[in-house]
């Protein structure tokens, strides 16, 4: 079972308090943007095998939205941190290079 | 290989069956192929088999990290249907379903297709409007279905409570054509036809790395080995991803854990396949008599095989209305399988940005009922450049806004 701690409210619950939100840190493309740019954007995932980067809400809480630094494999969860960032935090960084080294993530790693 | 038949077994009888033989060579991987498949699952399989019984091409390698049919195509609930709404849908699951039935002569492997029926329950007013929406569309496609009314339901399906309270049944959209299959038989039957023809079917063979040279595919790399290739094709299901960054390109798809759960075996009650997607539970009855029953996707993207617990109760709980009697049974065995979801959840069989590489998946939670249809699309597209049962199914549909939308019609899509 899934057990995330809410960055904004403090509060640690198992994963029915929360709603799931997909990957983080995804680039916005508006008009004016390719096709390619588009489909990027709306579809291609980075769906690893491994560290992965996401938006959770806490929706049977306090309903606000954050972000957490996830293993899809063992379900490990490095930390969750604030939604105000277009980049995941140094300290977030540093915990999960402390356990995966050599992990990448686009350009973060 | 050794014919299947009533005369081989009397004939092995004589020799108190110890001459069968192995179905399938295990062979060490040579170091060039003209194709190399990646995934023994069905659909690699079905690919393989039908590279060289439609095309003639037989110097094929299918290289399987696990063992044979260890992925979905061995952990699935086995429900073959072809009712879908859109029209490139019903053309390649009714020709998978069509292949269905005549699998076990072609293969002369007993794949124990059973066409008992499906029925797919409308508890909403919207899913009324959906599945005969849907059933005209199949007659306009020429897929036999069905709509039909709570009585009928409870004729064919004894066992079920039509009254709700919360979810009474309105009706149904029903195939009798449709039904189940054994799916370990199905990839077992196809890679003994293969091996039959002179394939490679290499087993604990992990694919690691994707050599490319000018933009080109010249080979994988794997634990046993470096193997060359004149064309590579991806069957990997949940791991398509993992696959495609060894390749250097992203795909449409993420991969969440699907789970399922069986009884305790229990007399024949139940002689079609029920699914019922508003309170998101499926079940049918194996031949050994367990209650085959289908739960629920993760919400999030993992790759634990194994499935968030909370969903056995809401599966088992939604239910329960509906077949009163499954409160009591006891739930013998639980288990998960990583699906590929696409965006649109409708298949990928497509060329790739690299040349010479071709990918099948995104098949998600419904792609075992497809696998002799997808097999036969996709070793037309790897043979020719094209096939007309898999062209609308291309990755450039998700730049062109071309989509093959399927999540509508369908809340779960088994
Ligand atoms: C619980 C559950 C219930 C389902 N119910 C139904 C149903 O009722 N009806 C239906 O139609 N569909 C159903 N499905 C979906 C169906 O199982 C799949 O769509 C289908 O089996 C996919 O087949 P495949 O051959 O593409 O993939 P798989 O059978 O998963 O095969 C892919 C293979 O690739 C191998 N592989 C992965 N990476 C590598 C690598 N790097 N190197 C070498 N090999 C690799 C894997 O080990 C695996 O054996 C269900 C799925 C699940 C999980
Ligand atoms: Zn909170």
């Amino acid at each position: 079972m899934l057990i995330l701690t809410c960055p904004c409210c403090g509060v640690t619950a198992e994963e029915t308090e929360f709603a799931a939100g997909g990957e983080a840190h995804v680039k916005r493309f508006g008009p004016g943007a390719s096709d390619e740019e588009f489909r990027d954007y709306i579809f291609a995932r980075e769906n690893p095998k491994g560290v992965h980067f996401e938006r959770w809400r806490h929706a049977n809480g306090c309903g606000k939205w954050f972000h957490a630094a996830r293993c899809t494999i063992t379900l490990e969860v490095f930390g969750t941190y604030s939604a105000q960032t277009t980049t995941p935090p140094k300290a977030i960084c540093a915990a999960i290079t402390a356990k995966r080294p050599g992990w990448t993530w686009r350009d973060f790693a | 290989m050794k014919r299947y038949s009533a005369f081989a077994v009397a004939r092995e009888a004589l020799s108190y069956h110890t001459g069968w033989g192995r179905a399938w060579r295990a062979p060490e991987p040579k170091s060039r192929y003209d194709v190399v498949i990646v995934g023994a699952g069905g659909h690699g399989l079905a690919t393989a088999y039908y590279l060289g019984k439609n095309f003639g091409i037989t110097n094929v390698a299918v290289l399987e990290k696990g063992w044979l049919g260890g992925g979905n195509t061995g952990r699935n609930t086995t429900i073959i249907r072809s009712n879908y709404l859109q029209d490139s849908s019903a053309a390649i699951f009714e020709k998978a379903r069509a292949l269905y039935e005549g699998l076990s002569q072609d293969l002369n492997y007993n794949v124990m297709f059973s066409p008992r029926g499906c029925l797919m329950l409308a508890q909403t007013q919207s899913e009324v409007r959906g599945y005969q929406r849907t059933a005209h569309a199949n007659a306009l496609q020429g897929v036999q279905t069905e709509w039909v009314g709570p009585q009928r339901v409870k004729e064919l399906v004894p066992i079920i409570n039509i009254d709700g309270p919360r979810y009474p049944v309105l009706g149904g959209l029903w195939q009798a054509r449709g039904g189940t299959a054994r799916h370990d038989a199905v990839a077992w039957g196809y890679a003994r036809a293969c091996s039959a023809m002179g394939m490679d079917i290499i087993q604990q063979c992990e694919v690691t790395g994707v050599r490319r040279e000018g933009g080109k595919v010249v080979g994988v790399d794997t634990s046993k080995g470096a193997i060359d290739c004149g064309k590579l094709g991806m069957v990997v299901a949940g791991h398509s991803g993992a696959l495609a960054e060894m390749a250097g390109f992203r795909l449409p798809i993420e991969s969440v854990a699907l789970q399922a759960l069986v009884s305790e075996p229990i007399k024949p009650c139940m002689d079609v396949v029920v699914m019922a997607n508003t309170v998101h539970g499926y079940m049918s009855q194996s031949d050994k008599g367990e209650m085959v029953i289908g739960g629920g996707t993760d919400s999030f993207n993992n790759y634990t095989q194994r499935g968030s617990f909370h969903h056995i109760e809401h599966t088992l709980a939604a239910l329960i209305e509906t077949f009163p009697m499954v409160s009591r049974l006891k739930m013998l065995r639980q288990w998960g399988g990583i699906v590929d979801m696409t965006g649109d959840r409708s298949p990928i069989l497509s060329k790739t940005p690299v040349e010479g590489i071709f990918i099948n998946c995104g098949w998600g939670t419904g792609g075992f009922k497809a696998i002799p249809g997808s097999g036969w699309a996709f070793a037309e597209l790897m043979a020719k450049g094209h096939a007309p049962l898999a062209d609308d199914f291309s990755l450039d549909r998700f730049t062109e806004g071309r989509f093959i939308d399927e999540s509508v019609a369908a809340g779960v899509a088994h």
